[in-house]
């Protein structure tokens, strides 16, 4: 019996360092693809659109065609505005959502918020253009900031509801324990010692929800609708980047193209910076809470 | 200051977690400044037990108590009666060290602020008297505004006993308060006990038999959810008066 298991053993020695190889081969392919891609499409961009990057392109409004030059300062400001916005309607709601999730609700309600969470995350971003018009942007007789900070930031409360809903029931039992032991309040407890330990992990996830709807074009189309100007108040159209960049891709004119390649640069630049800053300030927060 | 102060009386206590019959006909009566030490094997429910007198099995669902427990004479499973007031007189501090992710000195501060206490004088005074009383104040006297984290596990745990003593407690409750700690902060923790006892009543639950006999006036045997014996510490570990304390205390099961 012995010797029958240790001989098999022996003859497939051969066939597994070859499967052990061939699937390390396959992942390490897989990694590499991933990084493949992203480097393509940033090196792509910065090559066709560079040559339009400059001063201009943060300070000037768009030139009508023909005239050289130009840039899309109204579109970086209306994008941070629009950023802006959906972060006062996302945040309150969703990370108020996770928090009773977590903190407070019945296992059968909680289920039910989650699923339509989940549900409302994968519903097409169009699908919320649609909704912010009908509530928005009709009763307000008018395209605006407004309905289109609306649009993302009802967008945004899935997402940020989901992820904090996480972070918030990783905060150890015992840290709940010892403050309600202490004899305060349940109320105050969630408020002072369990959003602030689950901080960085709420902030991440804000962090991504916000990168992520950054880039949304489709729910503000007919939201927040573009605009050639700077717009003078939030119940008036306002111009966004990606909204830009898809107009101006769609031209004819190449000089458009290149600004909407551009366009796209400074945009994936915002969500980086977005990233970044959240990563130092996860870094920072990290540091004071492990007491180094 | 009142000599009953921190009372502790238990009649036919029984306690489930569900169908799980956790805590058994429980009768005892902890006096006042007395450090009582609870002993028994995994599982016994001293820890319940603990839990009944400062009310934190409530957040346990399916949790249901039976019988009566009075602290001070008052009902503490009165249906009117304010469970964080009941915990701002019964304090606790538990196996591993919970510092708030705050400073040193807004663990401490926080209990107080939350009733509304304002007065930086007050506050600083009951900051330092606190961390003094747990024997920490000289360690960190000298960044109170460091986060609490920062510490080690020994200073956290005192830094916990400080910051339940900050709301005058007149009970302290203690779940396995050393068991993570090295033999050095063990007998600092242990010194404590002692020093506090004459203003408050301390319970604390141990694994450690060798910590209850240095440390109580009595001793609470616990299998099975029943008290197998309830003495004097003194005559508890030298002379048991069941055959199951001796055989648990000498070490022939458990």
């Amino acid at each position: 019996m012995k010797e029958l298991i240790h001989q098999s053993f022996e003859r497939t020695r051969a066939r597994r360092a070859i499967w052990d190889k061939a699937m390390v081969f396959v992942l390490t392919l897989c990694a590499i693809s991933v990084l493949f891609i992203l480097f393509n499409i940033l090196t792509h961009l910065f090559i066709q659109g560079i040559s339009s990057l400059n001063w201009d392109f943060f300070t000037h409004l768009p030139k009508p065609v023909g005239e050289k030059g130009g840039g899309m300062a109204n579109a970086i400001a209306g994008t941070l505005t629009l950023l802006g916005l959906s972060v006062c309607v996302g945040v309150p709601v969703g990370l108020g959502t996770g928090v009773y999730l977590s903190e407070y609700a019945h296992l059968r309600f909680a289920q039910t918020v989650r699923f339509v969470s989940d549900v409302m995350n994968g519903i097409p971003s169009i699908v919320y253009g649609i909704f912010a018009y009908i509530v928005c942007v009709l009763p307000m007789k008018g395209f605006s900031a407004l309905s289109g900070g609306f649009a993302l930031g009802i967008m945004m409360i899935p997402m940020i509801s989901r992820t904090s809903e996480q972070f918030v029931r990783m905060v150890p039992n015992q840290l709940r324990e010892a403050a309600l032991a202490l004899g305060i309040p349940k109320w105050r407890v969630t408020l002072d010692i369990v959003i602030p330990s689950a901080l960085a992990g709420i902030t991440t996830g804000v962090m991504v929800s916000l990168a992520r709807v950054a880039g949304e074009t489709a729910p503000l189309l007919f939201t927040a609708f573009g605009n050639h100007y700077w717009q003078r108040s939030l119940t008036e159209p306002i111009a966004v980047l990606p909204l830009q960049v898809f107009t101006y891709a769609i031209s004819p004119f190449d000089d458009w193209h290149r600004q909407a390649w551009a366009g796209a640069i400074v945009l994936i630049l915002i969500v980086l910076m977005i990233n970044g800053w959240a990563q130092y300030y996860v870094m920072c927060r990290g540091r004071w809470s492990s007491g180094k | 200051m009142n000599a009953s102060r921190g009372c502790i009386k238990v009649k036919d206590l029984n306690f489930y977690y569900g169908p799980l019959h956790v805590l058994k006909n429980i009768s005892m009566t902890i006096e006042p400044h007395q450090i009582v030490a609870m002993i028994g094997p995994s599982g016994c429910g001293k820890s319940t037990l603990i839990r009944v007198f400062n009310r934190m099995n409530d957040l346990i669902p399916g949790s249901r108590v039976e019988g009566e427990v009075t602290i001070d004479e008052m009902d503490i499973y009165d249906k009117d009666l304010d469970v964080v007031s009941l915990r701002r007189r019964v304090g606790m501090v538990f196996q591993k060290s919970t510092p708030f992710p705050k400073s040193i000195y807004d663990n401490i501060a926080y209990g107080l602020r939350i009733v509304g206490i304002k007065d930086h004088r007050i506050l600083n005074e009951v900051v330092e008297k606190s961390l003094r009383r747990a024997a920490l104040w000289d360690e960190v006297k000298d960044h109170l505004n460091k986060s609490a984290m920062s510490l080690s596990g020994g200073q956290q745990q005192r830094l916990c006993i400080a910051r339940a003593i900050a709301v005058d407690p007149e009970i302290i409750l203690m779940d396995e308060p050393c068991s993570a700690l090295d033999p050095i902060a063990t007998a600092r923790i242990e010194e404590l006990m002692g020093d506090l006892k004459d203003e408050y009543t301390i319970v604390i639950v141990t694994h450690n038999m060798q910590q209850a006999a240095r440390v109580s006036d009595k001793t609470a045997f616990l299998m099975h959810g029943q008290i197998i014996e309830f003495s004097k510490t003194t005559d508890f570990f030298t002379n048991p008066s069941n055959k199951i304390t001796e055989d648990y205390i000498t070490g022939r099961f458990g």
